[in-house]
C-alpha cells in the first residue's frame, strides 16, 4: 500500500517508484512509495524456551506486554533502541532474525532492577536480559561481551580465593579486553590521590600487590563451587541444543 | 533510646570495604565505636558475588552469601549489618530465595556440605544495613542529642542507589507505613543526616542508577548516568551528594572525573559517605572519617562550613 509517514518504516522496507501506474491510474510522485510486503516463515519455535532455560529468562511466559519494563528502564532513556518490552515479544514470538538486529546493545543492561520492581507480573525482565545476553553469546551471535568478560574475570577471583581486590579486577579486565592500563582518567584519578596523600597510598598499594585477600579455608568451597559451574555450563549448552565444551 | 538488639550485631564489611571503600569501613567503624556500639566481623567471609557471579549463576550467588549467614548463625548472632549495598542485597536476596525457591536450597545444601559447613536455613539471621542499624540502635533523638558540631548549613542530597531498594520482594519489612523505610523514596538516610543537622535537599534521583555494574565495561553509559545524577544534585542546590554504598560511591567519584577528562563537563558536588558526614556531626576529626581518601576533595568545603 502506498505510504505518506515514512519514518515509521525502516527505510529497506520501503519501495519508491519513480513513475508507476497502476490499473491506468499515474500515481507517480508523492503516493508512489510502498512498504515491501512480507511474509515470516522462518520462526525459531523454540526461542522462549530455549531464553527460559538459561538462568534468569525463567518468568519469561508470563509477560503480557504492558510495556512497564522499558517506560521504566535505565537505559532506554539514554538508547530507544534498547526496549526490553519489545525483545520479549520477539522472543515470545520466536522472531529470532528481527531480536538478532539488536544483538549488539542487549548486553548494556546495567542491572538496575528498575524492570523487575515495575512488573506487575514477576518476568524478572532485568533477569531476561541477562538470559537473552547469554543467549546470544552462546549461540555464537555475539562474541562475548565486555560485561561478560568482566563478569568471569571477577567470578574466578571469588571462586579461587573467596573474595576479591577491586584494583586486581581492574588490571585483569583491562589486560582482558585489549585496553592500555593507563587511561588518562584513571591516571589523574590515582595521581590526585596520590600528591595529596602520598605515603599511605604508597604502602597500600604495594601491600595491595603482594597480599591478596583471601578466605581462610575457602578450598572445599572453591572445589565445590567449580565442579557446580561445570555442571551448570553443561546444561545450559544442551538446554540450547549446543554440543558440549565446545566455546 | 534505640533497640537493645542491635546494639551488637555481626559485621559483614565485605571486599569493596576492604579496597576502594576503605573510607566507607572506617567511618563506619569510628562512628560505631563513638555511639557505644559493638560490630563483631564475621570469621573468614567470602565476597557476596557482588552483581557479576549471578551473570555466571544465581544459585552460585546464592550459596556465597548463605555461607556467610551460615558462620554468623554458628558465631552466635541473630543479625548481622552489611554497609555495602551490594552485600546488603545479596543477603537479603539469598534469605528470600531459600524460602522460596526449592531448587536454590536443594544447591545451597549441596555446595554446603562438600564445603564441609553447616547449611544456613533461612529465618536464622536477620540482614540489616548500616542505615537500618544506625536508626534502629541508636535513632534521630539520640544522634541530635550527641551532636557536638553540627552539619548546619550543610545542603545534602541523599544517594541511595539501585540495590538498597530493588527488587521490592526481597525487602518485606520495607513499605510497611509510618517508621519503616520506602523503597519508592528512602529516608533513612535524609532521616539520620537531619538529625546531625544537615539541610537535606528534596534530590529526584535517590534510586536513580549509576551504572555501576558498567562502571568499566559500559564506561560512557556510566559516566553519562552519573553526570545526570551530579548535575541533577547541583541544580537542586546540594554542595554534597551522601552515600551509603561503596559501588555508588566509587563509581560516583570516578565518573565525575572521566565526565571531566573525557566529555568535558565539570562538576563540583562532593561526595562523601554518610557515615562520613555522621562522624563529623559527632565530633570525629575529617582524618578520623577518612576524608582524606576520597577522590573529590571536600575539605575546603568542610573548612569552609566550619566543620573541619
Amino acid at each position: 500500500m502506498p505510504i505518506h509517514e515514512k519514518s515509521l518504516i525502516r527505510p529497506e522496507n520501503l519501495r519508491t517508484n519513480d513513475n508507476l501506474v497502476i490499473e491506468g491510474m499515474d500515481v507517480s510522485g508523492h503516493w508512489s512509495t510502498f512498504i515491501e510486503g512480507r511474509s515470516i516463515t522462518d520462526y525459531n519455535e523454540n526461542l522462549q524456551d530455549e531464553i527460559a532455560a538459561l538462568p534468569g529468562g525463567e518468568n519469561i511466559h508470563r509477560c503480557w506486554q504492558c510495556g512497564s519494563c522499558t517506560n521504566a528502564c535505565t537505559v532506554n532513556a539514554i538508547n530507544p533502541e534498547f526496549n526490553p518490552r519489545y525483545w520479549i515479544y520477539l522472543i515470545r514470538l520466536g522472531m529470532e532474525d528481527e531480536l538478532l538486529r539488536d544483538k549488539d546493545i542487549i548486553w548494556q543492561c546495567v542491572s538496575c532492577n528498575k524492570c523487575t520492581y515495575a512488573c506487575p507480573r514477576d518476568v524478572a525482565p532485568e533477569g531476561v536480559m541477562k538470559a537473552t545476553a547469554h543467549w546470544l553469546e552462546l549461540k555464537g551471535h555475539t562474541p562475548k561481551s565486555p560485561s561478560m568478560i568482566f563478569d568471569e574475570g571477577f567470578s574466578s577471583q571469588v571462586f579461587e580465593t573467596g573474595k576479591i581486590e577491586d584494583s586486581l579486577v581492574l588490571r585483569n579486565f583491562l589486560k582482558d579486553t585489549g585496553q592500555p592500563l593507563r587511561q588518562p582518567w584513571l591516571e589523574s584519578m590515582i595521581l590526585g590521590l596520590i600528591k595529596r596523600f602520598p605515603v599511605f597510598y604508597l604502602i597500600r598499594l604495594g601491600l595491595m600487590q603482594v597480599f591478596r585477600p583471601k578466605t581462610k579455608g575457602w578450598g572445599r568451597a572453591r572445589k565445590a563451587i567449580e565442579e557446580y559451574v561445570h555442571e551448570v555450563e553443561a546444561a545450559n549448552r544442551k538446554a540450547l541444543g549446543l554440543k558440549e565444551g565446545a566455546e | 533510646m534505640g533497640e537493645q538488639k542491635y546494639k551488637k550485631v555481626a559485621y559483614y564489611p565485605g571486599c569493596a570495604l576492604e579496597s576502594s571503600g576503605h573510607a566507607y569501613n572506617a567511618s563506619t567503624k569510628a562512628v560505631g565505636k563513638e555511639l557505644g556500639l559493638d560490630l563483631v566481623e564475621i570469621d573468614n567471609w567470602n565476597c557476596c558475588g557482588a552483581m557479576e557471579v549471578k551473570n555466571i549463576d544465581p544459585k552460585i550467588q546464592t550459596y556465597l552469601s548463605a555461607r556467610n549467614l551460615s558462620i554468623t548463625e554458628e558465631m552466635g548472632f541473630d543479625t548481622v549489618m552489611a554497609p555495602c549495598n551490594g552485600c546488603y542485597h545479596n543477603l537479603k536476596k539469598a534469605e528470600y530465595d531459600l524460602s522460596h525457591d526449592a531448587k536454590s536450597v536443594e544447591v545451597n545444601d549441596r555446595l554446603s556440605q562438600k564445603a564441609g559447613h553447616k547449611t544456613y536455613e533461612p529465618g536464622k539471621v536477620e540482614t540489616i544495613h548500616a542505615l537500618d542499624w544506625l536508626k534502629h540502635a541508636v535513632g534521630e533523638e539520640e544522634i541530635a542529642r550527641r551532636v557536638k558540631n553540627s552539619l548546619k548549613g550543610l545542603k545534602v542530597a541523599n544517594y541511595y542507589g539501585c540495590m538498597y531498594t530493588r527488587p521490592r520482594h526481597i525487602f518485606p519489612e520495607k513499605d510497611k507505613g509510618p517508621g519503616s523505610e520506602s523503597t519508592a523514596k528512602p529516608h533513612f538516610m535524609d532521616d539520620i543526616l537531619a538529625a546531625a543537622g544537615a539541610q537535606n535537599v528534596d534530590f529526584p534521583l535517590k534510586t536513580a542508577c549509576c551504572g555501576g555494574a558498567h562502571s568499566l565495561s559500559d564506561s560512557d553509559t556510566s559516566t553519562k548516568l552519573v553526570l545526570n545524577i551530579l548535575t541533577t544534585a547541583e541544580a537542586c542546590g546540594a554542595d554534597v551528594i551522601a552515600t551509603e554504598c561503596p559501588t555508588c560511591h566509587t563509581g560516583l567519584e570516578m565518573h565525575q572525573i572521566r565526565a571531566e577528562k573525557v566529555m568535558g563537563r565539570k562538576t563540583h558536588v562532593k561526595i562523601l559517605y554518610f557515615t562520613q558526614l555522621l562522624g563529623m556531626a559527632l565530633g570525629l576529626s575529617p582524618n578520623k572519617v577518612a576524608v582524606q581518601e576520597n577522590f573529590s576533595d571536600a575539605r575546603p568545603l568542610l573548612k569552609e562550613k566550619g566543620l573541619a
